[in-house]
């Protein structure tokens, strides 16, 4: 049933683009995040997207999304002189985290018009898939 | 007669089906980066799962046969991209999904078919009425 494994790949897509959704919100949360210390500072996190495929693959064109990692951007941070924060390092210095809220957005439109995208999938498939169950009827 | 059609319209059903599976995994890869975009030939996979096969024969067990043979018999091909990504990604949203809301429109017709032969049959045999 060919079908049915069409709502799995879709789940799998999902899935990946609800995470994608999930990192562009934390980013966004802590846009404005400073701190004394540059290795404490929030850094942008992205999801890597990579094919999920079982050993038939090759043959039945099943391919699913993966999500093989989480990896934090390694921009680099703003430096901030600001002896008056409480959290400003020996030499009044704060870093700010390297999140581009304008690559955040985009992120998040893109990742919502996929989701989108993969539920209607869902939704065609199951109606295919109960009106081949009503045939003859 | 009505059993040789309703052997057509399954396996039609079948590769449809199959399609259907194809163009989703496509459409679930769109932000997957390096991932190909594949498609099978209807008419060709149709035709060859009705036995009128074009593969390529093999003389010796050295010879190169017909590449990525699925389990009902037929190639999955590689999509050529109209516009190539930074990402090596070969996946056109917009492309994939008419020929997804068209895979899905032909297997509701060939659906359509199937039910038609099927009630023809059931007329025929309850005598009319």
């Amino acid at each position: 049933m060919s079908l049915l494994k069409v709502l799995d790949v879709a789940g799998t897509a999902m899935n990946a683009q609800s995470v994608r959704m999930n990192t562009t919100a934390s980013n966004l949360a802590n846009a404005g995040n400073v701190h004394g210390d540059a290795d404490k500072v929030y850094r942008a996190k992205n999801p890597v997207f990579a094919t999920f495929k079982d050993s038939m693959a090759e043959q039945s064109g099943l391919a699913g999304v993966r999500l093989s990692g989480i990896v934090e951007s390694d921009a680099p941070l703003q430096q901030r002189h600001q002896p008056s924060h409480p959290d400003a390092d020996a030499d009044g210095n704060v870093y700010l985290t390297n999140v581009n809220t304008v690559e955040e957005m985009v992120n998040m439109m893109s990742a919502s018009r996929s989701y989108q995208n993969n539920v209607e999938i869902v939704k065609t498939t199951k109606d295919l898939l109960l009106q081949t169950l009503s045939l003859g009827r | 007669m009505e059993v040789k059609a309703f052997d057509t319209y399954g396996q039609a059903l079948k590769l449809r089906a199959f399609r259907n599976q194809v163009l989703s995994a496509n459409i679930a890869n769109t932000d997957t980066p390096n991932f190909k975009a594949r498609d099978i030939d209807f008419k060709a996979a149709l035709g060859a799962a009705r036995g009128d096969t074009t593969t390529l024969r093999t003389t010796s067990d050295r010879h190169v046969g017909s590449f990525s043979t699925s389990p009902i018999g037929l190639e999955v091909l590689y999509r050529v991209p109209m516009q190539s990504s930074l990402d090596g990604n070969t996946v056109e949203t917009d492309v994939e999904q008419a020929a997804f809301a068209e895979n899905a429109l032909q297997y509701r017709t060939t659906l359509q078919f199937l039910d038609g032969s099927i009630r023809t049959l059931k007329y025929a045999l309850k005598g009319g009425d």
